[in-house]
């Protein structure tokens, strides 16, 4: 089990917005990374699906459970999401929460991983999702881009927070 | 117009950058975009046939004379 737990970096999104923050020069000297996200977006829907692009790509496999107070839902997809933001229908000045975390990421395998996140609104409609996704990338994890996956961009004050995990 | 622009922080150097969007980046963006779209209105329609099957299928139960309490049971 991890016993150490160290920031590596972090943004916040200044007032001009951000289609993505990429997280490059990632150091090989950690077991794992933890990304943790508070994201709140452009797109006109109270959510919006969080992309994670490793080395520069996207396309891995995913599954998800989803749910938003009234049904739950379940599939597959071939697009690394893995977590969730407020979208810019929800209630103003809320914030989704993500987290995402990546085992043996300078592993010369394939590799693994997880994903949960929640969208805040102030109403009826409010989404919770699991996700876990795999990508046969056998190159260590150099760099990490978030995006929201339906086009929005990042608002101002979204944050970002790299953190690298060691196992000793 | 200027492109939208990303943040970009280099871990090693602790660097952080605001870049602007290539006009390729731009066309990527919007072309995820689109997709997710197509995503969401698929799902859309997936669940909207599913709740007219159900509502036909609860009008049918219904003339065959089940009371609501009963249907309900049903879909338990």
């Amino acid at each position: 089990m991890p016993n150490t737990f160290t920031l590596i970096a972090s943004s916040t999104v200044g007032a001009g917005g951000a289609a993505s923050i990429d997280f490059t020069s990632i150091p090989s000297s950690y077991t794992d990374l933890v990304i943790k996200l508070s994201g709140r977006t452009t797109y006109a829907s109270t959510v919006e699906a969080t992309s994670l692009a490793l080395n520069g790509s996207n396309t891995y496999a995913t599954k998800y459970l989803q749910g938003d107070g009234g049904s739950a839902a379940s599939g597959s997809q071939t697009i690394l999401n893995l977590g969730l933001m407020t979208g810019a229908n929800a209630t103003g000045n809320t914030f989704g929460n993500s987290e995402f975390y990546i085992p043996n990421y300078t592993s010369s395998s394939a590799k693994a991983f997880s994903g949960e996140g929640v969208s805040e609104n102030n109403a009826t409609q409010a989404f919770a999702g699991l996700f876990a996704g795999s990508a046969s990338l056998t190159a260590a994890i150099t760099s990490i881009t978030i995006t929201p996956n339906a086009g929005g961009s990042f608002v101002q004050h979204s944050t970002a927070y790299l953190y690298g995990v060691r196992s000793s | 117009m200027p492109n939208p622009t990303r943040i970009e922080i280099n871990c090693t150097t602790g660097v952080e950058s605001i870049i602007e969007l290539t006009d390729a980046e731009v066309a990527e963006m919007e072309a995820q975009a689109a997709i997710a779209e197509a995503k969401r209105a698929e799902d859309e329609a997936a669940k909207a046939a599913e709740e007219a099957a159900k509502a036909s299928a609860q009008a049918k139960l219904a003339a065959l004379g089940l009371t609501a309490e009963e249907i309900a049971a049903l879909s338990k």
